[in-house]
């Protein structure tokens, strides 16, 4: 095995979250697909194809259009070259977050990630969302992240009494709240995320995004159940900004977590433990 | 509940050591112009307070901030955890003060 | 997809182990102070290009922890801002003019 394809394994098995045997990429530019192959420029397009942790990469041709998605890419495989091909989307639209995998070693909603912007040399390479267990191909088990989601506090509790002072757009916990609510619930961040890959126990960014908006929302009526759950995981935030980076809807989950630090640090000191809890 | 108190005395520590740490590069940048020497580094020291209670402060400081930090990388990046994590890093923390009170002993 | 945040990360982590480590030796070097002689034995040992080397290399790991936990500490308690890149810039800069001070400094 040469060098450079044991490079290009623990890559993948690193960004994939998967391990297998690569096979050189050679793609069937010759084989029969039904389109004029003289007017169309062909896509050297590698996924990842398996069950599981076992899996191996594979190759197609796919033609080269204008305006393609890579969602279009893998639809085009499953619909004119393998039907057995396991993906998951549904909106098509950039609304859903259903459709998120690896593209070119990073994560990406793949509905609305042009070829033209992503492919090297019109090479693509497509592989399941990293930190989650694989089901089949592309299609990742999303139970953790949602699971993560759910022991991380990070949903609305309806205060107990009415909120009588009405919540003005322009007030600073308001904006705060507003600036994470756009998330849809992709866990393309989650793929991103070194900490996630480091720590069982770390909820991820989106889960503690969703928890910053909520303690910024006076209408909600467990802040300090939001800011007890937030104090067992933000702090295994390492600022490392990669879901920033990779965030589709252009969130900041990094800064929504430093503001759980700093109100987890204040209620820490605000209450020492020889105090005892409350 | 554990992990927020180790977060929140980290940063707290950070805090502290910040400046001292500031300082201490100052003092190694002085101290280091023509030599080091025992007779140097001790007629600095020996008898001050203010040098005695500044590096006892970093000494607490670096005691408690360290291990806190390798808990951190050894969790993350080698996979130990639980309490035999917990208790190896307060021994080590001991083992910082214990040392550090020694050198400052030492040196006053 | 590496960039500017994740390596001020791994520069932070790294030189804080690095530093862990080293604390001990130095907290236990400064100890022999009660005997001078010791502490000057170990001193004449040290005074060589190669150990001033090392030596130079610790205080820009010192620097490298300062400015990476003072990045930290403005990300998560200042108030956010997008100037990461400069901050980081900043804090490389820092600690090798540290790094280069101290050599200045020990051999002038």
């Amino acid at each position: 095995m040469t060098a450079r394809a044991t490079k290009s394994r623990s890559r993948a098995g690193r960004i994939g979250g998967v391990s297998g045997s690569i096979v050189k990429c050679i793609c069937p530019r010759g084989v029969k697909t039904g389109y004029d192959w003289s007017v169309m420029a062909a896509l050297e397009v590698e996924i990842w194809r398996g069950e599981g942790n076992d899996g191996s990469w594979r190759c197609y041709a796919v033609p080269h259009q204008a305006n393609q998605t890579v969602l279009d890419v893998v639809t085009h495989v499953q619909r004119h070259i393998d039907p057995s091909l396991a993906y998951r989307f549904a909106c098509r639209v950039g609304m859903c977050g259903s459709c998120a995998m690896t593209v070119n070693g990073r994560p990406r909603w793949t509905c609305r990630t042009h070829v033209s912007r992503v492919s090297r040399k019109g090479r693509l390479r497509i592989s399941p969302l990293r930190n989650l267990p694989v089901i089949r191909d592309l299609a990742v088990d999303m139970a953790p992240f949602f699971e993560k989601w759910r022991d991380a506090e990070a949903r609305f509790v309806p205060s107990p009494v009415p909120v009588e002072e009405p919540v003005r757009p322009g007030e600073p916990a308001r904006k705060a709240a507003d600036a994470g609510i756009e998330c849809i619930n992709c866990a393309i961040c989650y793929a991103a995320c070194d900490s996630v890959a480091w720590n069982p126990d770390y909820p991820g960014p989106a889960a503690l995004n969703r928890l910053w908006t909520l303690v910024n929302d006076r209408r909600d009526g467990d802040q300090d159940g939001h800011l007890e759950a937030a104090g067992t995981g933000c702090h295994l935030c390492r600022s490392h900004q990669e879901c920033a980076e990779v965030c589709p809807t252009n969130l900041n989950p990094t800064t929504a977590i430093a503001g759980l630090k700093r109100e987890v640090f204040r209620r820490t000191l605000a209450r020492p433990p020889w105090e005892g809890r409350q | 509940m554990k992990e927020a108190w180790l977060f929140t005395v980290q940063r707290l520590s950070a805090l502290v050591l910040a400046p001292l740490v500031l300082l201490h590069l100052g003092v190694i940048l002085y101290a280091v112009r023509d030599g080091l020497s025992a007779e140097e580094i001790l007629a600095r020291t020996q008898g001050s307070q203010l040098w005695g209670v500044v590096y006892g402060l970093f000494v607490f400081a670096a005691a408690i901030h360290a291990p806190i930090g390798l808990r951190a990388v050894l969790r993350e990046w080698v996979g130990w955890r639980g309490a035999g994590l917990d208790i190896a890093m307060g021994l080590f923390g001991l083992l910082l003060l214990a040392l550090g009170l020694r050198a400052l002993a030492a040196v006053l | 997809m590496r960039h500017g945040s994740w390596w001020a990360f791994l520069l932070h982590r790294l030189s804080g182990v690095a530093l862990a480590v080293f604390l001990p030796f130095h907290f236990f070097v400064l100890g022999l102070a009660v005997e001078r002689a010791a502490l000057n034995d170990v001193l004449d040992w040290a005074d060589n290009l190669w150990v001033k080397l090392a030596e130079a290399g610790l205080v820009v790991l010192l620097a490298l922890h300062l400015t990476g936990g003072v990045r930290v500490l403005l990300l998560e308690f200042g108030r956010w801002s997008d100037r990461q890149q400069s901050r980081i810039a900043l804090a490389g800069g820092l600690a090798l003019l540290a790094g280069f001070g101290f050599l200045a400094a020990a051999f002038a």
